[in-house]
């Protein structure tokens, strides 16, 4: 299983993380077309899917089959991880 | 010359989806013609549009969807958001509201996307439809 820092490596992978942070619940079509709408992002949908199922692996992403839908949700917790691990106040301020 | 007179998408019900197509989403019946066993021939249009210096006028057919390559082929679609068609509106957000109202549900609100904002609903009968609206 991918950890956290693996999932975090890529910018792919972070670019990613950015298009779902701007809504939840998104198809695969929806995230495409968001990381296409900048060149520098854009990816291939069989990419995409690729590096979703490593930030699924890492806990980040949340896939949900609804209805005949799957629909991707971020899942940001783990990160909360990263900064306990070296802010040691982070929880208490969050 | 050559023209685009005829695009199809395939429907679980052709009732429902004459229906969907034009009481909900507003296009005109051109074609509802008993094929038999197989089904109807059933296409719709773009209200009022008529052909024009020879060139038709653009017809949407409802087909049946019994072929067995049609359920895997399309569950595979709709899983992923991929939509079946995508249709031209001047409001996107307009309809969406309009169409939300009318209890159409929509698995992507309007979002920009480059040049454009669309939005992706469930037409009912099996598919999704995008609508697109061109930002200048």
């Amino acid at each position: 299983m991918p950890d956290i820092y693996d999932a975090l490596a890529a910018p792919a992978r972070r670019a990613i993380l950015d298009a779902l942070a701007e809504r939840a619940e998104q198809t695969l079509f929806e995230l495409v077309n968001r990381l296409s709408s900048d060149p520098a992002t854009a990816l291939t949908r069989q990419a995409v899917s690729q590096h979703l199922q490593v930030l699924e692996d890492a806990g980040l992403v949340e896939r949900r089959r609804q209805g005949r839908y799957v629909l991707h949700t971020l899942t940001p917790e783990p990160l909360r991880d990263i900064s306990r691990r070296w802010l040691p106040d982070s929880q208490e301020q969050s | 010359m050559i023209s685009i007179h005829l695009a199809s998408v395939f429907v679980t019900d052709q009732e429902r989806a004459k229906d969907f197509y034009t009481r909900v989403l507003g296009f005109e019946l051109r074609n509802d013609l008993d094929l038999g066993p197989g089904g109807r021939w059933l296409t719709v249009g773009n209200p009022g549009q008529v052909s024009d210096a020879g060139i038709p006028a653009v017809e949407l057919l409802l087909e049946p969807a019994g072929h067995p390559a049609v359920a895997p082929f399309r569950e595979a679609l709709v899983a992923d958001g991929i939509p079946a068609t995508s249709f031209a509106v001047e409001d996107v957000e307009a309809e969406h509201a309009r169409l939300t109202a009318l209890g159409v549900t929509f698995v992507q609100p309007p979002t920009v996307m480059g040049p454009a904002t669309t939005a992706v609903l469930d037409d009912s009968c099996g598919n999704l439809v995008q609508l697109a609206q061109m930002n200048a």
